[in-house]
């Protein structure tokens, strides 16, 4: 089953990328203005008429810390990671646990496309077209039972092909973590691809999460387990500095980073001139998922 | 050794300071251009903002080795020390320029970033401390203030900690960049304790 929830940016909707840098050149600094102004007209829809960015700028600018903290590290360094075969272990509460070959679970899948908007908790943002199938259906796919109550994820880790993990910057491997009913959410999937290509090993390659209402770094790359739990799970950046970055992380203007604001964000691509346009309640998405949260005071469950 | 030394503080007799400027200026419109053609990736402006930080950092620790370079190596470069200081400031001020104008832009962010955010209270304490150090660069400054001027550019100190401090705070996750550059700070503040120099005088 898949086709859950449909774009309101449909496939001809992406410019095709030749093209679209000539649009872009002729647009100039107008596309920041453009999106505002589509934004503005409705808070609660989905980032209608927002323009995908470039396969070359999707895939350029990334934070990946495995393989380094700047953002060119993991598309000059991410060539190493071997990225066949691979394997993604299921486990915990599954009827299913097991080793699911990444081929396997492609053949499994139905992938379509979905444009979202990517919102990093650094304040830019992006609008990537992503391949790919809902998480939902893989969970089914292991059968998830009847306590389990979250879901926990890890990135690869591999010292030999990441030379950032060489560093503490974070506590290696990656892991994130999600309440089980957002991760049956249709809008979560696992990406497999960016503009019909397989997805970049500096995009999290093969296979990632992709949350498009929350901050980017829950969207774990290059996943190779996931288990089923009745407990919160750990989150990497939440065990770095819970004050900064909460176990839910959902866009949330009003509420800023301790050391930022996240009021406003910088669409990328819109090079030196670029202003920035005000960040939507949980990226643009929040008649879809506003109701997750009902009766949780955002402010304080970060 | 010593004869190297000797050379060094010779040529560096006769070298006039003004090429310091138009060479340590240089990557102004270098970065401008690398910026406008992507040369600075897709996100152009947090990237320029970055290099212009850590080059004024970079000079406030280069003015920071001048006096224990002297003093313990021999090598004397304090002709130089004023271009250092002057041009450190020009690169915090393009670096704060371009926080204003191109990142920011808004002005009620700007001051609530200001107020709100401790790396940028510091980053703005550390700009204000270089404003004194700045308007008395001149030797018009050093004669009027007499010993009144050394005391006053300690401030430096300050200020170049500042700088560290502000580079530290605003790194996500566990980072070894700033934190050497802060060791070096340390280090180079550390030679001038009164302790040490007693040490070396004996």
């Amino acid at each position: 089953m898949a086709n859950r929830w449909i774009n309101t940016l449909k496939d001809k909707d992406v410019t095709p990328e030749d093209m679209f840098l000539n649009r872009r050149q002729i647009m100039g600094g107008a596309l920041a203005g453009v999106g505002l102004a589509g934004m503005g007209s409705s808070v609660s829809a989905a980032p209608e008429g927002l323009e995908p960015n470039s396969y070359e700028e999707i895939t350029s600018y990334n934070n990946y810390y495995e393989f380094g903290t700047g953002k060119d590290d993991p598309a000059r360094y991410a060539g190493k990671l071997t990225t066949t075969p691979w394997t993604v272990q299921i486990d915990g509460m599954v009827d299913n646990p097991g080793e699911f070959a990444f081929e396997d679970i492609m053949k499994a899948m139905t992938i379509e496309e979905r444009i979202y908007k990517f919102r990093c908790v650094e304040a830019w943002s992006m609008v990537v077209p992503w391949n790919g199938f809902e998480l939902a259906d893989l969970l089914n796919m292991a059968g998830v039972q009847s306590g389990a109550k979250y879901v926990a994820f890890e990135t690869a880790l591999r010292p030999d092909e990441m030379p950032g993990v060489a560093y503490p910057v974070l506590d290696w491997p990656y892991v994130e973590g999600l309440r089980l009913d957002e991760a049956m959410h249709p809008l979560t999937i696992m990406a497999t691809g960016i503009y019909g290509k397989d997805i970049p090993n500096q995009n999290g390659a093969p296979l990632r999460l992709v949350v498009p209402w929350k901050y980017g770094f829950k969207s774990i790359k290059s996943v190779v387990k996931i288990t089923l739990t009745d407990k919160q799970p750990a989150t990497s950046w939440n065990k770095a500095n819970a004050r900064e970055y909460g176990f839910y992380s959902n866009v949330n203007p009003e509420v800023d980073h301790p050391r930022w604001s996240q009021a406003s964000e910088r669409l990328i691509g819109g090079g030196l001139f670029s202003k920035r346009v005000p960040t939507l309640m949980f990226n643009g998405y929040e008649g879809e998922v506003a109701g997750l949260y009902e009766g949780m005071d955002l402010a304080k469950d970060i | 050794m010593g004869s190297i030394i000797d050379r060094v503080n010779g040529l560096a007799g006769k070298v006039p300071t003004w090429p310091l400027y138009i060479l340590y200026l240089l990557p102004v419109p270098w970065l401008l251009y690398l910026a406008q053609t992507g040369g600075l990736g897709v996100e152009p402006i947090k990237e320029l903002e970055h290099e212009l930080g850590e080059i004024a950092l970079q000079l406030l620790i280069i003015g920071l080795a001048v006096t224990p370079l002297r003093r313990y190596v021999g090598v004397n470069l304090i002709k130089f020390r004023r271009a250092f200081g002057l041009l450190a400031f020009a690169y915090v001020s393009l670096h704060l320029l371009v926080w204003l104008v191109l990142d920011v832009g808004i002005p009620s962010q700007i001051w609530a970033d200001i107020i709100k955010r401790p790396y940028i209270t510091i980053g703005m304490a550390g700009f204000l401390c270089l404003l004194p150090l700045a308007a008395t660069s001149n030797n018009f400054s050093i004669r009027k203030l007499g010993p009144k001027w050394r005391k006053l550019h300690r401030l430096t100190y300050l200020a170049v900690i500042l700088g560290g401090v502000h580079y530290i705070w605003l790194v996500k996750g566990f980072q070894i960049e700033p934190l050497v550059y802060m060791a070096v700070i340390l280090g180079l503040l550390a030679l001038r304790l009164p302790k040490r120099r007693k040490a070396r005088a004996v």
